[in-house]
């Protein structure tokens, strides 16, 4: 921090402001954000809805999309309507692509929709469709209409990409809830921010409960705490890790 | 009030189907000869078919061969085939949708086309005919044609009438001089005829010249009333209707009945074989001059009638749900292309796109010499300023173009919404229906027990490795991989839905579990031990937990 100097290009209370980004944060929204995650759970596509739902803010009665290719429904199956988040689940519109490509075509059509609120895309693994290129085209359109895409990349090696936020999901045990200790409680994810622009990685417990995104404390952390996110008045978050 | 506008029936009958098609395929110098087409009887072989040098030697149709062969001992005979025309007549019909957006087969060598409100396209029912007839030559078929009011007049005179005949009822207040004069008009040609509509049922001018045949009656009846003496329609237009009437109150047939089929040729009942066309579908076509080969030019006809449907569409204020594209090609194939679309639309930028991916797979052959587009299913949709290609760039495109992308690609089914089903299966209680339609009314959903964020399309087997003396696992393996349980809650109880299934499915126990690293899975075990419904209860995972 002391080699940086206070010049009119690099004022310290923009840098400040980045390093103390956390989830849930209106300000660094990323328009084209990728989750990796492993084939075996739904961890990513739920930490993509908790993120989109709260970047989203409610009020928003807007259709979104959730496209899977081939692979991604056999590993991890269908969208069920039932355990959907209530505010969200009337609203889905689900594509069943056959291939990668397929699936990379029906995100850019998406995105280029403006009567959707967002987009979720399942890819399995790494294709040689998804190359940087077709990453690169994503990420431009999502930008460009201003339609979020959050990609979830289901048992992918990290390759090359050009979205804005990149993110390791796995899963994290639950909180017990308060009258069945014994039962699993609400979700919880451990959430890696790896890449992303405009701020620096970080590693944060991500956590719903009912429709809230909050995050749960860590115990690597140092400074744990309850934050009130004032952009959504309903999402609470524990900030558990902020790295730096 | 004024009548309401007669219908037109284009009637083709293709005298020698069978041997035109053998001299398709074997060449025009085989035929000099006598020949005959066979066909296998009960009672050795028959002539189905002969050509003009077999029917001057003495050979006739339905004639035994042995027969002929006494006439002729030179004839040559083929075997003749009947599937093989009727397949041929099919794709004709399809073909002859050239002269009208509707057609008929009238086996075994007819095609009946409504030519209502199309003759215009070909410059009136003259040019329209003789545009048939060239045509029809040009294939190598012998035709005869005409054009009436009615199917069964259109048949009759096609089949026993002048050659290209255009018949027109005329109201009997029209009608001047004897009753049922036939007019023959000098300056519209030499087949145009009138023919008085006579409510008495007196005569009907050049229809009563018509042979008893021309009814479309079958064999047993017109030999009957040619041993009645009744030999032409005029003989039976003598005799009242009560008398006919009650000589064939037993015929339920139309073919068996000439009271039905003369009311039919008269156009006094409908004719099932016909649906009325009460409104006609926007239609546009492009005859082309030169047969068209390339992708480029046919992108641009489609263009041309795109924007041809489009102004059609607005000025009667519908919006295409679905369009049909034809390209008759020269070598009479006929190309369909079908489009279906999420919502109304007239847009047509958006319809030439959605097109173009449709035409990817266009084998144009020799060339197509017609286009023609028709929108079967339209919605009213009002006139307003709509913006699907050229707003898109800067506004996005709307969810309906959006869509109709997405299935044109990737197919209708593809696209989905799921909405909630009256089930207490889990699998059965959502299903998925097009993105756009209603969501029907509902009981609404009753929130007592969490359910998974997705759920496998098969529930998949788990082995149960160690389980805790209430039955619940403790640790199981799932695509080869172990799990320990951390923890669970349940079990719900899911019963068989008794009232569609049989008696032997078993109820469902489900868990809902988190394993040791946070993994939260929906599991459930298919029956109970001793349930008298199989052997030991299998585990299954269904669901996959946020």
């Amino acid at each position: 921090m002391n080699a940086i100097r206070m010049t009119p290009e690099n004022p310290i209370p923009a840098l400040a402001r980045v390093a103390e980004w956390r989830p849930g944060l209106a300000s660094g929204v990323a328009r084209h954000a990728e989750i990796f995650a492993s084939g075996a759970q739904a961890t990513g596509a739920a930490m993509a809805l908790a993120l989109a739902q709260d970047q989203a803010g409610e009020g928003d009665e807007r259709p979104w999309l959730w496209v899977q290719d081939k692979a991604a429904l056999r590993l991890t199956g269908r969208p069920y309507r039932p355990g959907l988040p209530s505010a969200l689940r009337h609203r889905l519109i689900h594509v069943a692509a056959q291939s990668p490509e397929d699936a990379l075509f029906a995100l850019e059509e998406a995105l280029r929709c403006r009567d959707l609120a967002f987009v979720i895309g399942e890819i399995s693994g790494n294709p040689k469709a998804l190359s940087l290129t077709a990453s690169r085209r994503l990420s431009l359109v999502a930008e460009r209409h201003g339609v979020p895409l959050w990609l979830v990349r289901l048992g992918a090696s990290r390759d090359l990409s050009s979205a804005r936020m990149r993110w390791q999901a796995r899963p994290a045990p639950s909180a017990p809830p308060r009258w069945n200790p014994r039962a699993p409680g609400a979700p919880a994810w451990h959430a890696e921010l790896f890449r992303a622009r405009g701020h620096p990685p970080g590693e944060w417990v991500l956590g719903e409960d009912g429709d809230r995104l909050v995050h749960g404390p860590s115990t690597s952390s140092g400074r744990a705490g309850v934050v009130i996110i004032p952009k959504t008045a309903q999402a609470e978050l524990v900030e558990a890790h902020a790295h730096g | 009030m004024s009548p309401p506008p007669s219908r037109r029936i284009l009637a083709i009958w293709l005298a020698r189907l069978a041997l035109d098609r053998w001299r398709l395929g074997a060449g025009d110098a085989a035929d000099a000869l006598p020949l005959a087409l066979i066909a296998e009887t009960a009672h050795g072989p028959r002539i189905a078919q002969a050509n003009a040098a077999a029917l001057e030697a003495g050979a006739r149709v339905h004639m035994m061969l042995a027969d002929a062969r006494a006439l002729c001992p030179e004839i040559a005979t083929a075997p003749s085939d009947p599937a093989g025309d009727l397949a041929f007549l099919e794709k004709l019909a399809v073909w002859a949708q050239r002269w009208g957006p509707w057609s008929a087969l009238d086996p075994p060598d007819g095609v009946i086309v409504d030519v209502t409100g199309a003759a215009h396209l070909f410059g009136g029912e003259a040019a329209l005919l003789a545009d048939a007839r060239a045509l029809l030559a040009a294939r190598g078929l012998a035709a005869r044609l005409a054009v009436a009011p009615t199917a069964g007049a259109a048949w009759a005179l096609a089949h026993h009438g002048p050659q290209n005949a255009i018949l027109h009822f005329l109201p009997s207040s029209l009608r001047g001089g004897k009753a049922g004069e036939a007019i023959q008009s000098p300056t519209r040609g030499p087949g145009l005829l009138r023919c008085a509509r006579n409510d008495e049922g007196e005569g009907w001018g050049v229809l009563d010249d018509l042979p008893i045949a021309a009814l479309r009656l079958d064999g047993a009846t017109v030999v009957l009333l040619r041993r009645l003496g009744l030999k032409r329609i005029g003989d039976i237009a003598g005799l009242g209707r009560d008398a006919l009437a009650r000589r064939f109150r037993t015929a339920r047939a139309p073919s068996a009945n000439p009271l039905v089929r003369l009311d039919q040729l008269l156009g006094r009942v409908p004719e099932p074989l016909l649906p009325v066309l009460a409104a006609r579908p926007p239609l546009v076509q492009r005859r082309l001059a030169e047969p068209i080969r390339h992708r480029a030019l046919l992108d641009r006809v489609v263009a041309d009638l795109t924007e041809a449907m489009v102004r059609e569409l607005e000025g009667q204020a519908l919006g295409a749900r679905r369009l049909e594209l034809g390209l008759w090609k020269v070598d009479g194939e006929v190309l369909v292309r079908r489009l279906e679309m999420a919502a109304a639309s007239r847009d047509g930028a958006h319809i030439l796109r959605l097109f173009g991916r449709k035409l990817d797979d266009i084998d144009a052959g020799f060339g197509i010499e017609l286009a023609r587009l028709r929108a079967p299913w339209c919605e009213p949709l009002g006139l307003r300023q709509s913006d699907f290609e050229a707003a898109a760039e800067a506004h996005g495109t709307s969810l309906a173009a959006c869509i109709d992308r997405l299935s044109v690609r990737l197919g209708a089914d593809a696209v989905r919404r799921p909405v909630p089903r009256a089930s207490h299966l889990p699998e059965r209680a959502q299903k998925w229906q097009p993105p756009l339609a209603p969501e029907g009314a509902g009981q609404g959903e009753l929130a007592f027990h969490a359910r998974p964020l997705k759920l496998l399309d098969r529930a998949e087997p788990i082995a149960v490795l160690y389980a805790s003396p209430d039955g619940q696992p403790r640790r199981f393996r799932w695509r080869g991989r172990v799990h320990e349980v951390a923890r669970a809650e349940g079990p719900e109880r899911i019963a068989p839905e008794w009232w569609r299934e049989r008696s032997s499915v078993r109820l469902r126990d489900y868990y809902r579990i988190e394993d040791e690293e946070g993994r939260r899975y929906w599991i459930y075990r298919a029956g109970i031990a001793g349930d008298g419904r199989g052997g030991a209860p299998e585990w299954f995972l269904q669901g996959l937990c946020a």
